[in-house]
């Protein structure tokens, strides 16, 4: 669905796995839109007007109406364009729950776990946020079981609210894997997982927008 | 989350949590009849752990044997479960999302510095209270001069603030401030929030909510 000029804008920066996340929910909904790249270390004028609150990436301007904090772009562009393209939460409440309480828990819990390998100043440390990231998989691998229903994602046959919530991470998580020799989704830690995420790298409305792993080591 | 064998509605919850209040409110607004079990936090229940093994927290509403966690995606379910009446959160998209962010922006920023604000001395202390005052007058500005957050309607944002207003009372006394002074619209907003009866039956006394502090002061050592 065209979009009319200068009806949908994005702010953003092309690395953040947060802007990543409305980048796949406007691509599921064939939505055109202007994706204005914000310049590294410096906010613009128009970001800090648009989200006066966090003054952070990602911000939607639909018709220079602003909304904030991915997930909730997200939710919202699944709404605005009911319509078009697959619905991203599921049409049944209790599972539409299942899927805000796992994807709250991927960035309130699981993230920092992930980003707490890079972080790590010690081995201990590192070994440390690295067991508890795979605990979070683990977890998170259950709940592909119970979600997808034996489908591709957690969605089932179409990327869904859980798999932009966690698969926004995946070029981070193989950055990670790259500078530290640890396998976060591993074959036989996360089987399920480890395919999911091979599976969500290569969706159409995924792989134009995320980020290539060499770019992110630069 | 484990299915568990219960029947209707349960709500496992702790009688000053401001999380189980939401959810109380909310249910109350759709005239939900539940079943309130109250948790001894220092000795959760079974079915607490087998029904949020996750986060083994409070609250969790079990709707028919199906539990749901976290307090907001709690009242968004009830929100949707109920439809027919009394809906929390607006039909539009656009306001829908708003209402979803300052939700999220309450549940980010004023329990974490609210505790701050009595578990600290001094300076730790004073920088917690210049924050919560600026919290508040954010959301004063966001209230504007609207009845309620969502305009007319008591909704969404009203329940993630609401049980707040009874922990004014322990703020302003630990860190010696007026929140009236600091954000009057908002106290304003909060006694009419008051009048209707789903909020009046559900929040604590706040001289209650102070002694409950109190307790937890003893128990991590603060004076």
């Amino acid at each position: 669905m065209a979009a009319e000029e200068g009806e949908v804008r994005l702010i953003g920066a092309w690395p953040s796995p947060f802007v990543l996340r409305p980048r796949v929910a406007l691509n599921l909904k064939w939505v055109e839109y202007e994706f204005l790249q914000e310049k590294f270390g410096e906010k613009s004028e128009l970001l800090l007007r648009s989200n006066p609150v966090y003054k952070k990436i990602p911000v939607l301007l639909h018709h220079d109406k602003p909304v904030c904090e991915s997930m909730i772009i997200v939710e919202y562009v699944d709404g605005a364009w009911a319509n078009s393209g697959h619905a991203i939460l599921p049409a049944d409440t209790y599972e539409r729950a299942l899927h805000r309480f796992w994807a709250f828990y991927i960035d309130d819990k699981w993230f920092p776990s992930m980003f707490g390998i890079a972080k790590a100043e010690t081995e201990e440390a590192k070994a440390e946020s690295a067991e508890q990231a795979w605990a979070g998989l683990k977890l998170l691998e259950e709940a592909f079981e119970k979600l997808s229903k034996g489908k591709a994602f957690f969605g089932g046959d179409t990327i869904g609210y859980v798999d932009i919530a966690l698969g926004s991470y995946l070029g981070w998580a193989k950055v990670i894997e790259r500078m530290t020799g640890l396998k976060l989704f591993d074959e036989e830690k996360t089987p399920l997982l480890a395919v999911w995420a091979g599976r969500f790298c290569a969706h159409e409305a995924v792989k134009e927008v995320m980020p290539e792993t060499e770019k992110l080591m630069e | 989350m484990g299915e568990v064998d219960t029947k209707g509605v349960v709500l496992l919850d702790f009688w000053v949590s401001p999380f189980g209040q939401r959810c109380r409110i909310a249910l109350a607004e759709k005239g939900v009849e539940y079943e309130f079990r109250e948790e001894n936090l220092g000795d959760k229940s079974p079915l607490l752990l087998k029904s949020n093994p996750v986060h083994k927290k409070i609250p969790v509403l079990i709707h028919d044997g199906k539990p749901v966690c976290e307090s907001l995606i709690i009242v968004q379910y009830i929100d949707e479960a109920w439809p027919d009446c009394a809906p929390l959160l607006p039909a539009d998209p656009y306001a829908r999302a708003q209402a979803r962010f300052w939700a999220d922006f309450i549940d980010k920023k004023i329990y974490e510095c609210g505790t701050r604000l009595w578990k600290l001395k001094g300076e730790g202390q004073a920088a917690a209270k210049e924050e919560l005052i600026g919290i508040l007058k954010l959301l004063e500005g966001e209230l504007g001069d609207k009845k309620y957050f969502g305009g007319d309607a008591f909704g969404f944002v009203d329940i993630a603030l609401v049980p707040f207003v009874s922990w004014f009372y322990t703020y302003e006394t630990c860190a010696g401030f007026s929140i009236e002074e600091a954000a009057p619209k908002l106290v304003a907003w909060g006694k009419r929030c008051m009048e209707r009866e789903s909020v009046a039956k559900t929040l604590s006394d706040p001289h209650k909510v102070y002694e409950f502090v109190g307790l937890l002061k003893k128990r991590f050592g603060v004076e």
